[in-house]
């Protein structure tokens, strides 16, 4: 009966206009009543008229009554059918706010007591559940946004019902998009795939193996097996699944590939500012981590100002955020290296030491000013979702922004370092800091500069890591440890070198998990980079010359 | 030699323990007699991991402690509540508990949230007959005298969420993708998910099964798997991934074009407190299967509700009116009023007595009248399926047909065992 009902509301689907009239008043009238009553068959029954108005005021009323805000009163020996609102209590009475049934009209609160309950129990809400998806679909095929329009043609099609086969043909004659073209095609061949006759299901596999559905592979499979079914049709099965099963391994390897890249760049972004700090400097800062949290509290904070003092333009947030962050976390660097690192240049133990105290600081700092919990950071519009670049190969916004940034950081680093002046003063002081400072390079503005360009580095990667992660007061313990496992590994004092450590890591990481999961992923990992260093304890790059002491 | 020390030790503090009973029982015993403060103890963590969650716990708790004695305390006696902190270090969780025993004499104990602190702790509280009240959901396949557990047991939470999923109202789904962080919850529970869903005839090539170390953040592959594994439809995601990595799951999740419309994740341990520091757009539409909500419609859940957020602020707490409540949070509240009707029927503190006297005891609790089992220490609940929302509340979307009994030991995984404290002792095997 439900298949029923949904039939004929698709139908009515494709033809809006023959819709409200369909069903007579007192029809409804009486279903009301029905569904006071105790009667099983006939509050089901009544669903299903009041479900066939079509109306969407109906539809709504379907709503509270699924969620168990239907009530009746006795009014002049009649039963009066009511939508509850809002409860409050007075005195010793419990109140509950109460509108008409129809057009949700107000009409004040009244004593609960006074009430009936009309309770929506499984079996009626399984009833009322495919006008409300019926209805629910329609809206959102006229959606303007084309992932709404996708997703409804996508459900259309794995629910597989000969009867929407309408709807989804009239969606297709007017959709411009695509993408929601693509998801509305392969609705429609599934739907002819399941329901159609041989020459039509033939057809069918035919162009699902065209538009490369993955979703088709289970029904394409079961066609395959059947006996029943023709030779042909068999075949053309078998070329489907075939052609469908390769594509998908195509685009699980440039998936894999892509999360590879995706890691690798996050990692990159995470150990780039330590690299510097540790590479040229020779300070194991502990403390990066936490540069990284302040960058991530900064895009928390520039966040809220925007949502509160400028919440039309809240999606350009995260491009002040960017900046702010990296000015943050380099202002804090610097603060510190003035303060107490330059005190200790030379003593890498000690300034170990330091910085782990200086990270506690700032930890507990952010607890308290923030609070122990997470706070939560919203992507901006242009962050969230995905762009659909081939037929199952989605990739989301902020990965391949985090990608960009990665690479636009390292790019700047390698400009700043190898290409100006103060890139120059940084490496003379790094290979001979007693020489250069001889030769007039003020030696401890350079480490102040060094050491804020890092930590700034750290701010900035915070941001990013905004986006794909979670911001709390101990975020940067999270990172810590890869950071430096990049460093080590790629060779301390070469950024070619951290760079490849970064690929490295993110591409065995990504190419061992989906056969192995993620746990064993990581302990994989973390042996990996054990026997590596093992056999190379300078890292991918060891630095050499006059100064190396490796 | 170590283990010697190690048990000099132990008997050294037993001793000392011993003798400050004796010491201070005596005046002790004369003072009961007249309005001498029972004291009760709170071992919830306030600092390390779990303080995000446990520090609500500690804050209910204390509020209901305020609650009763405003009104006369129990049985004439205000309660003195010993907080102390085993910060998320589950070898302190222990040691704790023995200090609360032996040291301050406490009556009861309302603590623990991971299923590893109330395994530490059950020892200590099982050698010196003391009183536990666990509130949360947790895994089953315990049974003990000194612990009642007034969270859900796997029966009360995930059976009846897969078994919503797989009904026509949930969406007849039929394939099912157990994910989980890497522990002891859900390891076990994926356990008796796997054999329910076999035992309901789901094909085993229909279930995947998935962990994560803690604090995973790169959910990239998973998602990528569940991708593939729902692409026909009828899929669904059983999720116990606990605390942090629900952030980047939903996120990765919606971000590669998965809807909750067309492959849903069912969560076990998303609660109104953990989303207060999650951006829930992207949670929207997925479920989660608990046996309260902040947004249970109820009188006496209102003024909950309001009391909290009222205390909250009143005691000047981190979120203040801001702070929300959840399913943990109603089961550690309605712990003490539970304790409480016990000894006023008792009409003693002692363990053993109050014990016998919380068996069928029934409260009105903020989700709604629940009732305490009569043998197997646990509580009969309702269970409610709930809805994200964009605020971060849930919708129920189902809830069960009256209170469901507490299953210790699941029926799937271990049809032959029961729990039973009246007419066995604890643990038994049910005859075939």
């Amino acid at each position: 009966m439900h298949v029923f009902a949904l039939a004929l509301f698709l139908a009515w689907l494709t033809a809006p206009a023959v819709g409200h009239a369909a069903v007579p008043a007192a029809d409804v009238e009486h279903a009301l009543v029905d569904l006071a009553g105790a009667d099983v068959e006939r509050r089901e029954a009544a669903v299903t008229v009041i479900g066939q108005t079509g109306d969407p005021k109906w539809l709504a009323f379907l709503g509270a009554l699924r969620d168990g805000s239907v009530y009746a009163r006795k009014k002049g020996g009649q039963l009066e059918i009511l939508v509850g609102g809002g409860k409050s209590t007075q005195g010793d009475k419990d109140l509950i706010e109460i509108k008409t049934a129809y057009d949700g009209a107000p009409l004040g609160a009244v004593p609960l007591a006074d009430l009936i309950e009309v309770a929506a129990d499984r079996r009626l809400r399984i009833a009322i559940k495919p006008f409300l998806d019926a209805d629910e679909t329609r809206g959102q095929f006229a959606d303007p946004d084309p992932n709404e329009r996708r997703g409804a043609a996508i459900k259309l099609g794995n629910q597989a019902e000969a009867a929407a086969a309408p709807t989804i043909e009239a969606a297709l004659a007017t959709e411009k998009d695509p993408w929601v073209r693509h998801a509305l095609a392969e609705a429609l061949g599934l739907i002819r795939l399941t329901h159609g006759d041989a020459a039509t299901r033939t057809a069918a596999a035919g162009t699902l193996a065209g538009l490369h559905s993955l979703s088709a592979v289970a029904t394409l499979k079961r066609l395959e097996a059947d006996a029943s079914a023709s030779a042909t049709e068999r075949a053309a099965a078998t070329n489907a699944v075939k052609k469908i099963e390769r594509w998908t391994l195509l685009t699980t390897a440039l998936e894999t590939a892509f999360q590879g890249a995706s890691l690798a760049s996050i990692l990159l972004l995470m150990a780039l500012g330590l690299a510097i700090v540790f590479g040229l400097m020779g300070v194991i800062n502990m403390a990066h981590g936490e540069l990284m949290a302040l960058g991530a509290y900064t895009t928390y904070v520039v966040q809220n100002w925007f949502r509160t003092a400028w919440p039309q333009a809240f999606d350009a947030y995260f491009l002040v955020a960017l900046p702010l962050s990296f000015l943050v976390a380099g202002a804090a660097g610097l603060v510190l290296e003035r303060g107490v690192i330059r005190r200790l240049y030379g003593r890498p133990l000690e300034t170990l030491l330091l910085t782990w105290g200086a990270s506690l600081i700032i930890q507990q700092g952010l607890r308290l000013w923030f609070g122990a919990a997470n706070v939560d950071v919203s992507s901006p519009r242009w962050l969230s979702g995905g762009v659909p670049v081939m037929v199952g190969l989605t990739l989301p916004y902020n990965r391949v922004f985090i990608i960009g940034l990665a690479a636009v950081s390292v790019g700047a680093m390698y400009w700043l370092l190898f290409r100006s002046s103060a890139g120059l003063r940084i490496r003379a002081v790094t290979q001979n800091r007693a020489m250069s400072a001889c030769l007039g390079v003020r030696a401890s503005l350079v480490d102040a500069t060094t050491f804020a360009l890092g930590a700034g580095l750290a701010g900035l990667a915070g941001c990013a890591l905004t986006q794909i992660g979670n911001v709390g007061p101990s975020l940067g313990q999270n990172y810590i440890v890869d950071s430096f496992m990049v460093v080590v590994t790629g060779g301390v004092g070469k950024l070619a070198g951290t760079i490849l450590a970064a690929a490295g890591i993110g591409g065995l990481n990504k190419g061992i998990e989906p056969a192995l999961g993620a746990v064993f992923a990581k302990v994989a990992i973390l042996i990996a980079v054990i026997l590596f260093l093992q056999r190379r304890p300078a890292g991918l790059f060891a630095t050499r010359g006059r100064n190396a002491d490796a | 030699m170590a283990a010697y020390s190690r048990r000099d030790f132990l008997k050294g503090s037993l001793a000392a323990g011993a003798g400050l009973a004796a010491l201070g029982g005596l005046p002790s015993l004369i003072t009961a007699q007249g309005k001498e403060p029972i004291k009760i103890g709170i071992l919830h963590s306030l600092s390390g991991t779990m303080a995000i969650s446990e520090v609500s716990l500690r804050d209910v708790v204390l509020m209901a402690v305020d609650d009763i004695n405003a009104k006369g305390g129990v049985m004439g006696r205000k309660l003195q509540p010993v907080v102390v902190d085993p910060a998320s270090n589950w070898d302190l969780f222990a040691e704790k508990a023995k200090q609360l025993l032996l040291q301050d004499k406490v009556a009861v104990t309302f603590g623990c949230w991971t299923s590893v602190s109330r395994k530490s702790v059950l020892p200590v509280f099982e050698n010196n007959n003391g009183l536990l009240f666990y509130p949360v959901q947790y895994e089953g396949e315990e049974c003990s005298k000194n612990v009642f557990y007034t969270g859900a047991t796997p029966n009360q939470q995930l059976i009846p969420a897969a078994e919503y999923m797989m009904s026509k109202e949930g969406g007849s789904y039929k394939k099912f993708y157990l994910l989980g962080t890497d522990y002891v919850f859900p390891r076990t529970a994926n356990k008796i998910l796997r054999a329910f869903l076999l035992a309901k005839g789901v094909p085993k090539e229909n279930i995947e099964e998935e962990y994560t170390p803690f604090n995973h953040q790169d959910y990239q592959t998973i998602v990528g798997k569940i991708k593939r594994f729902a692409s026909g439809g009828s899929a669904t995601v059983l999720s116990t991934i606990n605390g942090d990595s629900n952030v980047p799951f939903y996120k990765e999740f919606g971000n590669q074009g998965l809807r909750s419309e067309n492959a849903p994740i069912m969560a076990f341990s998303v609660a109104e407190d953990e989303l207060r520091g999650m951006d829930t757009s992207a949670l929207v539409g997925h479920l989660a299967a608990w046996n309260y909500y902040q947004s249970v419609d109820a009188p006496q859940n209102k003024k909950f509700v309001n009391a909290f957020k009222e205390y909250a602020q009143k005691n000047n707490l981190p979120g203040g009116a801001k702070r929300v409540t959840d399913d943990p949070m109603e089961a550690a509240y309605f712990g003490v009023y539970i304790w409480k009707q016990a000894v006023e029927k008792a009409k003693s503190v002692e363990v053993d007595a109050v014990r016998k006297a919380v068996y069928g005891q029934e409260f009105l609790a903020p989700g709604g009248k629940i009732k305490m089992d009569e043998a197997n220490h646990h509580t009969y609940k309702p269970v409610l399926i709930g809805e994200i929302l964009k605020d971060g509340q849930f919708k129920v979307v189902s809830r069960s047909k009256g209170l469901v009994k507490a299953e210790p030991w699941s029926q799937y995984t271990s049809p032959d065992k029961g729990c039973d404290w009246v007419k066995e002792k604890g643990t038994y095997q049910k005859k075939a």
